[in-house]
């Protein structure tokens, strides 16, 4: 029962906002319900709560069913710090009709936090799409220049994965035994060796697609620079975390078989995408397209550290999940207070961050280090352990893939150099007073990178069910 | 019965009301009592209540399906003339006769929904096809009007004659007119190879596509749908193509065996063919109402998944889809009669002068696109379905979804120009109690597509 009423929250926030035509109250109510869900899933995290399972579509034999597990609290807890962090840090960035946004972001939060509960799979099908509409609409209101062409190419492209993803459903639908949705019904699907690569194939690239992982990946650059930067944070921090979500929810468990015969092609594939995208993230000169490329590699290593199949990578894979969501967060809340103050995103024109606001280079610096995985950062314990099952797969993939760590380091640090050092430029000298809430936003997000880094027992604790029945038969 | 003799005498009576009264209004509201009185002698039916018999010597034969049917399509009748009834009114200047056509073509629909007989399939598609020349040539002014109507009367004049030659085979086969089931070699387990049964049975398949507009059958439906008056587009795309798939699977889901295998060769090529002239038409259309009947042909292509297998799961399937499709389709014409023109650019920046308006709208383009929590997405899914239990080719399903894909580029582009490009909409002026009128079909959308047993149930119960 109190996952449905978490699974309300946003969505109550949602219709009431509609009605909101203040900007005050507006994101007093969108920050409040997001803190809610914040205090929520913190409940959640101590509080065993028990699934929620009620009749839905008799007719179908679907069911409203809810289930919570390690993976669940962590994704959902990810989703609940990232949604009171950009309310809070874009407070005061001018948009239009304030009112609608929020409401819509907060349409996409429901739809997020259903998609990482749903143990039915055509509940999963609905809260995924759930998700995706209201960014739609979000992206081609408040998007950049190009908005509504890349906009609709994200669109089509995701939907048409979904789709797959649908007859996927059905095929197995059709063949179960008791012509249920619910996922130990469809684990047990009356299929043939050949016929589940086939469905393997078909749900792959609905999460193929939404990671998105190399050739798929063509929408997404292109979409994080058009869309407003509030929607890019929720895309990258946390709606790409669905694909991923998807394998080891789905992919893993019902078919292993094809699961293991199609490792060596994903992780070739995975591995490939991540030095491509690092290539590219080295000669971009925009901030956001390079944060978006250097998320794409992130993905990649994640999705290859899942396909190799050891237990260590995959518990790598699962804290990096946390990990990467926060850290690409932060990065993105440090480019828009840039972009908002600077009114550039263009890493020749900015410069001498560091003198004329301290604070934000230090945090700029220190998320950067998180970015390349630096020791004591959170992502190094993920990236350690991610390479360590990839070695075990496969050392030469591990040592291609590993190239991507000093590429990190140099486009990253890199972009430092550029933004935060050198000689105060002309747009850097625009900026005015700092963003205090973004400002300490950021900090609070820091304490999490580094004590995670430091001490990240709680996050292998809180995963340790989800991997004991993925490797334990 | 009660369907078939009550439309019959509502469309007599409507044809004499305007002796009693010449104020269009007066006239639409003893219209819309009619129907009301329609749905219930057709639910006096279905439960049972009162029931009118007569002997027919089996060429009609009522099934709760069937009545069902009739319910939902009488409904739908309903809802049309209740939202369109202002607009029928500005056409012409007799309005009472356009009620009395409905009712003739209700009468029709009841026949389609209950022949168990060649000779009454042909009875009722005649019934049906008459008055909807007149239909579409209502506006007597227009050219276009006037050419669609000879273009339609023509060409369906021609089908008809297929139809009939397609029975006359049948009958030479068989030496009945009546829907049998056809002989089954015990050995082989495979039906007698009959030619004349075949060739019959091919010719009432192609007058039947033409009838539902599928490719390569469709040429005259967007010629027809564009130049009818708007409001009776909405007619005809919805309830009429709707009695015509009723029609269609009632004919085939026991015939089919007849062609043996090569029936689900021909079908298949008929849904692909369908579907990709359809969708790949529809991306090219400048006008909405040109994309409309485009994207009618090619959601044809969808409701022909029912036909594939036979089992009862298709009928309920062909059914929700038809609910979830003649909505949208309503809501999407009774917008598209408010507009100045037909082209996409006067739909610019709709929802800054007519957010509600924009928003309904928008409801019915995701439903006819499939989006999930709108009726038009557990119609996709059931048809989906209706193919998997039928064992056909994974391969169809990749195309059919290859082309809902493809929807979305048209449907969604009258969205883009609604919300995101600016300027000003031309539009005529549109009454608070109109959007209400398109709301409360939102509404059924939704609801349906939250719950789409809301609409088995009643069937079952």
């Amino acid at each position: 029962m109190f996952l449905l009423l978490f699974l309300l929250i946003p969505i109550v926030a949602a219709l009431l906002l509609l009605f909101i035509k203040s900007n005050a109250s507006s994101n007093s109510v969108s920050i409040g319900a997001g803190i809610l869900t914040l205090i929520g899933s913190i409940y959640l995290l101590m509080v065993n709560a028990g699934d929620y399972d009620t009749s839905w579509l008799p007719v179908l034999n679907s069911r409203f069913s809810l289930h919570l597990d390690g993976l669940s609290k962590l994704l959902i807890l990810l989703t609940s710090i990232t949604f009171p962090a950009i309310f809070i840090s874009t407070k005061n960035n001018e948009i239009a009709n304030r009112n609608i946004f929020l409401s819509l972001m907060m349409f996409t939060q429901a739809g997020l936090i259903g998609v990482f509960l749903a143990s039915d799979a055509l509940l999963f099908y609905f809260f995924w799409e759930l998700a995706l509409i209201p960014v739609y609409f979000l992206c081609s209101i408040w998007g950049g220049e190009k908005r509504v062409a890349v906009t609709f190419k994200f669109f089509i492209y995701t939907f048409l994965g979904s789709l797959f993803m649908l007859i996927g459903i059905i095929y197995l639908y059709a063949n179960t035994a008791d012509h249920s949705f619910a996922i130990d019904s469809l684990k047990h699907a009356n299929i043939s060796g050949g016929q589940s690569a086939t469905v393997f194939a078909l749900f792959f690239i609905a999460f193929a697609i939404k990671m998105p992982i190399f050739p798929f990946h063509t929408w997404q650059p292109d979409a994080y620079e058009q869309s407003p930067t509030a929607v890019t944070m929720v895309l990258s921090a946390v709606m790409v975390k669905m694909g991923l979500y998807g394998v080891i929810r789905w992919l893993m468990p019902l078919f292993p078989a094809a699961f293991l015969a199609h490792s060596n092609i994903v992780v070739t594939l995975s591995v490939i995408g991540i030095l491509y995208a690092s290539f590219i993230a080295i000669r971009q000169d925009d901030v956001k397209r390079l944060i978006a490329y250097s998320s794409i590699a992130h993905i990649g290593l994640m999705n290859a550290a899942l396909f190799a199949h050891y237990q260590i990578g995959v518990q790598g894979a699962l804290v990096q999940l946390f990990s990467h969501g926060i850290n690409v967060l932060s990065l993105w809340i440090i480019a828009d207070i840039i972009e908002q103050q600077t009114g550039t995103r263009s890493m020749k024109a900015l410069g001498g961050l560091a003198k004329k606001q301290p604070t934000l280079a230090i945090l700029l610096v220190a998320f950067s280090f998180a970015n390349i995985a630096l020791p004591l950062t959170n992502a190094f314990v993920g990236e350690f352990l991610m390479f360590n099952g990839l070695f075990q797969f496969n050392p030469w993939m591990a040592a291609l893939a590993g190239v991507s760590v000093v590429l990190a380091a140099i486009y990253t640090l890199n972009m430092v150099q550029k933004v935060a050092y050198g000689e105060i430029s002309e747009a850097t000298n625009q900026m005015q007073l700092p963003n205090k809430n973004a400002q300490m936003v950021l900090i609070v997000l820091l304490v999490i990178v580094f004590f995670t880094g430091i001490y990240p027992q709680p996050l292998f604790d809180l995963t340790a069910d989800t991997l004991t029945q993925l490797f334990v038969k | 019965m009660n369907a078939i003799i009550v439309s019959t005498l509502l469309g007599v009576i409507m044809m004499f009301v305007s002796w009693l009264t010449s104020s269009p209004k007066i006239q639409r509201n003893i219209g819309l009592a009619g129907m009301l009185l329609l749905i219930l002698a057709n639910l006096a039916h279905l439960k049972g209540w009162w029931v009118i018999d007569i002997d027919t010597k089996g060429m009609l034969a009522f099934n709760p399906i069937g009545l069902f049917a009739n319910l939902t399509l009488f409904i739908l009748t309903f809802i049309y003339v209740w939202i369109n009834g202002e607009e029928i009114d500005k056409i012409g200047n007799h309005t009472a006769d356009f009620y009395a056509i409905f009712f003739f073509i209700l009468c029709g629909v009841s026949i389609l929904t209950s022949f168990n007989n060649l000779l009454m399939l042909f009875i009722g598609i005649e019934i049906l096809s008459i008055p909807l020349y007149i239909l579409t040539g209502a506006d007597k002014k227009n050219l276009l009007s006037n050419e669609a109507s000879l273009k339609y009367f023509l060409m369906g004049s021609f089908s008809t004659g297929i139809l009939l030659l397609g029975i006359a085979f049948i009958y030479g086969a068989t030496g009945s007119f009546h829907l049998a089931i056809p002989i089954i070699n015990p050995k082989t387990q495979m039906v007698k190879e009959n030619f004349l049964m075949s060739a019959g049975l091919i010719l009432l398949f192609v007058s039947m596509n033409f009838k539902v507009s599928a490719a390569p059958f469709h040429f005259w439906t967007p010629d027809v749908y564009d130049g009818a008056p708007t409001v009776f587009t909405s007619f005809m795309a919805t309830i009429v193509k709707a009695a015509g798939f009723i029609a269609f699977i009632k004919v085939f889901e026991i015939q089919r065996l007849a062609l043996g295998y090569s029936w689900s060769i021909i079908l298949s090529f008929v849904i692909v063919a369908t579907l990709l002239i359809g969708n790949i038409t529809a991306v090219f259309q400048r006008s909405v109402k040109r994309m409309l009947a485009y994207s009618s042909i090619a959601q044809a292509g969808f409701m022909l998944f029912a036909l594939y297998g036979n089992s009862i799961f298709n009928t309920e399937a062909l059914l929700l889809y038809i609910v979830a499709y003649s909505l949208a389709t309503i809501g999407l014409f009774a917008v598209l009669v408010k507009m100045k023109d037909y082209s996409f650019e006067s739909f610019n920046g709709l929802a800054k002068k007519h957010p509600v308006l924009a928003l309904l709208t928008t409801i019915f383009l995701c439903s006819l696109a499939g989006i999930p929590l709108t009726a038009g997405f557990f119609a996709k899914f059931y048809m989906l379905n209706a193919l998997f239990t039928a064992n056909a080719g994974t391969w169809l399903l990749i195309v059919a979804i290859l082309f809902a894909a493809v929807s979305i580029y048209y449907y969604f582009k009258l969205i883009q120009v609604m919300y995101f490009t600016a300027g000003e909409p031309a539009i005529n002026e549109v009454n608070k109690k109109y959007e209400l009128k398109l709301m409360v079909v939102a509404i059924i959308i939704v609801l349906l597509g939250l719950f789409p047993s809301l609409l088995f149930n009643y069937l079952y119960f």
